[in-house]
């Protein structure tokens, strides 16, 4: 947190001063290791054991906070006896479809209830919940996103006294039982005593009068089990009764400013505004099914329907009519899973014809860059809009591949347009920060010459399209030309005015005027919403997140300073911070309360809950919505209320998470025979070859483990920072960090050249070795890890090899996120060789390892 | 009535290492980049403080225990299941600048009145009379101030000399995360100072100490001074400084008994002479 947040690490450093204990779990001794009071080195890619472990202890030592966690979290619910846990099938769950590698998720349902996701995996049960057919493509269940629950039928039965053998809690108790103190040493390398010194720290720090906090960034998501990772987290937290609770919380700390906000207004493929998921091509489904198949009968998001014909409203404005669904049909449908990766592959293979590359590097910064690379030199035409010439607009030019022979400039048929962008400090906008809270920025100059924000571009190329398109009477076109594009411009280069386009993501009443919040929504076409959850930011037409009153002028909630959704809210589900009656669990962490005189909740910051409804509440029967759930039920969005220890739907690789090796790993998985993710995503091509793991033959080919990660110095794939001559020269080149005893076992200098290889490529690094690289104990050898910054490429005023060209796609299945955090790979003394000699290194290691195109494509 | 003196306490102990500083002092005072060096140096690849590099920040990596820091690592060869036996190690960072010494030497030598001392109490040289003779340079008992190469000028921390005449704090202290870098008046940053001493102290951080803080070392105590976590010389810091002009004034007494003896013999010889 220190190296990539450091301004968010002020916070820790003051928590620090004021007696809290700061633990960094970490591969590397980094620069926030060197401010905690315990750094805890572990192999990379083993956090699930290592998480599982701790969950084990809390439950083994009865430590976790039994009146919280049986009120508020799911852990007394029943589930169906169908359901076969890792335990009773060697390390996979029931309902393995191994032949298509995905999960029938019905066995792992409520005893007498279904429940609809919460977030995930939706249109999973489009079928079962509509009666229609599923969804045209196979390949496309399980990709609708978003957030939300309820029930369909009954009530779940449940055991308040967590005995009952298929009660939640029990098959808790028996998944993680073998994740001993003694298997997390064997597993993730970490030593007993300091791993039961974290056990203890925390659960002294937990409970009803104490809580503590998790901090995670992309060393948790960039795995092929990344999602699950954070679920034992929220396991974890749950147990403790850290949910909801100032000091509390799992917190994903971002890669760039506003990451939240691009997934709540998302640029990601499977989800439209407010975690509205992205209707499938389901065979003749209209609005009505799509909310009947996704949508929950209680909670919040048992009002998707108000929230998408607003949100319709909103970008169709008149055209969208009662009579004609809204407009739902000119909503795009998923036919599988379009991530980033996908992409890709879909332009190797001519699929895939144009490509817009906005504030992103993936000739660098994405896994594989190679075939990054070769999927742009495929398309038809690429636009790319960045501060400088990043090496995904030259890589034509002059990347890799042209060094090595692959590709030659002349046969590249992709037409390359450049487009210089704007800094955030020259245009208006708001920033969406982790804590869901938007900061809004003012523009502090114009930008130099032809460079232009992002929404001048694409409000201009908008009207630009609808101006050719003007007149044209093809049903394709309708679309485009009925989408509200009226925004105001302002200044010399007629920018659009940001302000105008946050009213319209707050929404408006019939009359036009600005909407204070989200439950003034209706479905009936007569309100508009850009953004369900955001509506409330321009209430009273005021950019609530421009407000900046200093903290030292407010309560210490600060509710005053920005906006946070939802309706401001600062802490998610803080209902949770109260007993089941409604008073404060302790004193010191009172946060809302029930206030019994004026018959509303109160507090510190606004409640996450319907304000009147009284603690004793107990909804009728047949009552749907907010309404459907009871005045003890804090986890408003979900379908049940409660917190989910055990995951009934929405996640595509199980219920709960178990610890598998990453796609290349040097080690065999110690607890189960299940080795990786059985539905993990890869994708075996001639420039994506797996390595063998664990005792396969050829795995001692690559005996190391690797992490990639970023440095203070620089942003992420470098085009904001590798340009910067004051930037550069901190951190000049690209480097590896290793041990000294990696050093002594493989000839490497201090300061020298290594070559890293992996069967994808090499690249070379001047070598930094460091005693902050620690040996492990890892299954009885001497385990060493290599780290890399992944700043670099051959562009900039500070230059260098790309980590990322030795990664390979292999991705989450939930998310589609690749697994760059964690990978086997040989390290050699000197550099690497030039041009075709290159690929012939890689293939010759190829070839000492056995790699075939079915290596590490196992289940 | 003149402000009160101004100065920095530079707190290493929470200093993540981020080089912020490095980087708003040079985009403030336009202190051009110096070179693209891998130095090997652990994370410090500027090196040390010069013409071009007015805050430094020093990464030093240690054997040592920080306090009842545990750092999990165990070298050597050691059993790492063995608390006993895994080895220690710190890493110490710190934000170094220019001490505006109350005795700056620099300012006494500079024959041109370049260097002055302003009414904050910094030392601040003026580009637009400096003639790059140089003289500062020897003299500075930190190696803080420098010429810049293809310019021949001295340069060096003014303390945003410009910012304290609006009110403004001096930027390296503005952008610093933690507030290792505190900027405010010397007397209140001392007290400051002596009370975060006494809590590491108190967290079993025995190694913590303060450096130039005190009126009566050698240079009459630093404008910036510093909470260090080890020796001064671990961070390249001299541990007794001693302004280099303390002795001017007996050496010219010297050098005046000496060149009236040298007169007084010229002129008997002359008086010898002429008889």
């Amino acid at each position: 947190m220190a190296e990539c947040h450091p301004v968010g690490f002020q916070w820790v450093m003051e928590a620090k001063s004021r007696g809290a204990t700061v633990i960094h779990v970490d591969p590397r001794f980094t620069r926030t290791s060197a401010l905690a009071d315990m750094h805890v080195p572990l192999r990379a890619g083993t956090d699930i054991a290592f998480l599982g472990g701790i969950v084990n202890h809390v439950i083994q030592n009865e430590r976790y906070f039994r009146d919280y966690l049986v009120a508020y979290t799911n852990a007394a619910t029943i589930i169906n006896e169908n359901f076969a846990d890792t335990e009773d099938l060697d390390g996979v769950f029931s309902g393995l479809d191994r032949e298509n590698r995905k999960y029938d998720f019905h066995t792992w349902m409520y005893e007498g209830m279904e429940v609809q996701a919460a977030s995930g995996s939706r249109d999973q049960e489009y079928q079962d919940r509509t009666g229609n057919g599923s969804s045209v493509s196979e390949a496309a269940r399980g990709e609708s996103h978003g957030s939300g629950g309820a029930a369909i039928g009954g009530e779940p039965e449940t055991d308040p006294d967590l005995l009952h053998t298929r009660c939640v809690f029990q098959i808790l108790k028996r998944h993680y039982a073998r994740y001993t103190p003694e298997m997390v040493e064997e597993i993730c390398g970490v030593p007993r005593d300091l791993f039961l010194r974290v056990c203890e720290a925390l659960t002294a720090n937990s409970g009803r009068d104490r809580t503590s906090a998790f901090v995670y960034s992309v060393g948790w998501t960039q795995h092929t089990v990344g999602v699950q990772y954070i679920r034992t987290a929220a396991i974890l937290q749950l147990l403790l009764g850290n949910i909801g609770r100032p000091g509390g919380g799992i917190m994903a700390l971002r890669g760039h400013a506003s990451i939240q906000g691009s997934t709540d207004i998302p640029t990601l493929f499977n989800l439209l505004p407010g975690y509205i998921p992205m209707p499938h091509a389901h065979e003749h489904e209209d609005l009505d099914g799509f909310v009947q198949g996704e949508a929950p009968d209680k909670g919040f998001w048992a009002e998707m329907k108000s929230y998408t014909v607003s949100l319709l409203k909103a970008w169709f404005g008149p055209a969208a009519r009662p009579d004609n669904d809204f407009c739902f049909d000119y909503l795009p449908r998923l036919t599988g899973s379009h991530s980033t990766y996908e992409t890709v592959m879909a332009q190797m293979e001519g699929r895939c014809k144009g490509y817009f590359i906005v504030g992103e590097n993936p000739a660098v910064g994405s896994a594989n860059a190679r075939m990054q690379r070769l999927g742009m030199a495929n398309l038809d035409w690429l636009v790319v809009r960045d501060f400088s010439l990043i090496e995904s607009a030259t890589w034509w030019k002059d990347g890799p591949e042209i060094e090595t022979g692959e590709l030659r400039t002349g046969d590249i048929a992709t037409e390359v347009f450049f487009f210089p962008a704007a800094a955030h400090t020259e245009k208006n906008g708001s920033f969406t920060n982790t804590q869901r809270m938007l900061q809004w920025h003012h523009a502090a100059t114009e930008p130099d010459g032809d460079a232009r924000s992002d929404l001048w571009f694409y409000f201009h190329l908008g009207r630009i399209i609808r101006e050719k398109l003007a007149g044209s009477t093809d049903p394709m076109d309708r679309p485009v030309l009925d989408v509200t594009w009226d925004y105001p411009t302002e200044g010399p280069v007629d920018e659009p005015s940001a302000d105008a386009i946050l009213a319209e993501i707050n929404g408006r009443d019939a009359e036009g005027r600005p909407l204070a919040s989200y439950e003034q929504l209706r479905d009936d076409g007569s309100t508009t919403c850009g953004c369900w959850i955001y509506c409330g930011v321009y209430a009273d037409g005021v950019n609530q997140a421009a407000r900046r009153k200093p903290g030292g002028q407010q309560n210490w909630v600060a509710n005053e300073w920005g906006w946070a959704w939802p309706a401001n809210r600062r802490i998610l589900y803080n209902r949770a911070s109260a007993d089941p009656d409604g008073r404060p669990w302790s004193e010191a962490k009172a946060l809302v309360w029930w206030d019994p005189d004026q018959g509303r909740w109160t507090g510190h910051d606004i409640p996450d809950f319907s304000a009147d409804k009284e603690p004793s509440y107990s909804p009728p029967d047949g009552a749907r919505g907010a309404a459907a759930l009871a005045g003890a039920d804090p986890f408003v969005m979900q379908a049940d209320g409660k917190g989910w220890l055990f995951v009934p739907a929405g996640l595509t690789d199980g219920p709960l998470p178990a610890h598998y090796e990453p796609q290349d790993s040097p080690f065999p998985n110690a607890l189960y025979r299940q080795q990786r993710n059985p539905v993990r995503q890869v994708f075996s091509r001639r420039h994506n070859r797996y390595q063998p793991s664990g005792d396969e033959p050829g795995s001692d080919v690559f005996p190391y483990v690797t992490t990639t990660y970023r440095l203070t110095e620089h942003h992420t794939a470098g085009g904001m920072s590798r340009w910067l001559p004051y930037l550069s020269e901190l951190q000049p080149e690209m480097f590896c960090e290793v041990s000294p005893e990696l050093a002594t076992e493989r000839g490497l200098e201090h300061m020298g050249w290594a070559t890293i290889v992996t069967a994808r490529s090499a690249i070379e690094a001047r070598v930094l070795v460091t005693e902050r690289m620690t040996p492990l104990r890892v299954q009885g050898r001497t385990l060493h890890q290599i780290g890399l910054p992944y700043h670099w490429g051959p562009n900039g005023y500070s230059a260098g090899d790309a980590a990322n060209e030795l990664a390979s796609i292999s991705l989450d299945p939930n998310v589609h996120i690749q697994e760059v955090k964690a990978f086997s790979a040989d390290i050699r003394p000197g550099r690497r060789p030039r041009g075709p000699a290159l690929t012939a290194l890689v293939e010759e290691y190829q070839r000492r390892a056995g790699i075939t195109e079915k290596t590490g494509t196992e289940v | 009535m003149s402000p009160a003196r101004m100065g920095f306490f530079t707190d290493t102990s929470i200093c993540i290492g981020c080089k912020a500083c490095e980087v708003a002092c040079k985009e403030w005072n336009h202190v051009p980049e110096d070179g693209l060096d891998f130095t090997g140096m652990s994370y410090d690849n500027t090196a040390g403080l010069g013409a071009d590099t007015w805050r430094h920040v020093a990464f030093i990596e240690q054997r040592r225990p920080l306090g009842l820091q545990e750092a999990g690592v165990a070298h050597d060869g050691a059993d790492p299941s063995d608390p006993e036996a895994r080895t220690a190690l710190r890493w110490l960072m710190s934000s170094d600048v220019c001490k505006h010494c109350t005795e700056a030497a620099c300012l006494d030598v500079c024959p041109t009145g370049s260097l002055f001392r302003t009414e904050f109490g910094t030392v601040v040289v003026q580009e637009d009379i400096c003639n790059g003779c140089g003289y500062c340079i020897p003299a500075c008992p930190y190696g803080v101030i420098d010429q810049r190469k293809g310019d021949g000028r001295a340069w060096k921390c003014t303390m945003c000399y410009d910012r304290l005449l609006v009110g403004a704090e001096p930027a390296c202290a503005q952008t610093c995360p933690t507030k290792s870098i505190q900027f405010g008046v010397l007397d209140d940053l001392r007290e400051r100072a002596a009370g975060r001493l006494d809590q590491l102290h108190a967290a079993g951080v025995t190694d913590a100490r303060l450096y130039g803080h005190d009126p009566s070392d050698g240079v009459g105590g630093d404008g910036a001074f510093f909470l260090l976590l080890d020796e001064p010389e671990a961070y390249g810091l001299p541990p007794d400084p001693v302004v280099t002009t303390r002795d001017l004034p007996a050496m010219w007494r010297h050098a005046a008994v000496a060149a009236l003896a040298l007169a007084s013999g010229v002129a008997a010889s002359f008086l010898r002479a002429g008889r």
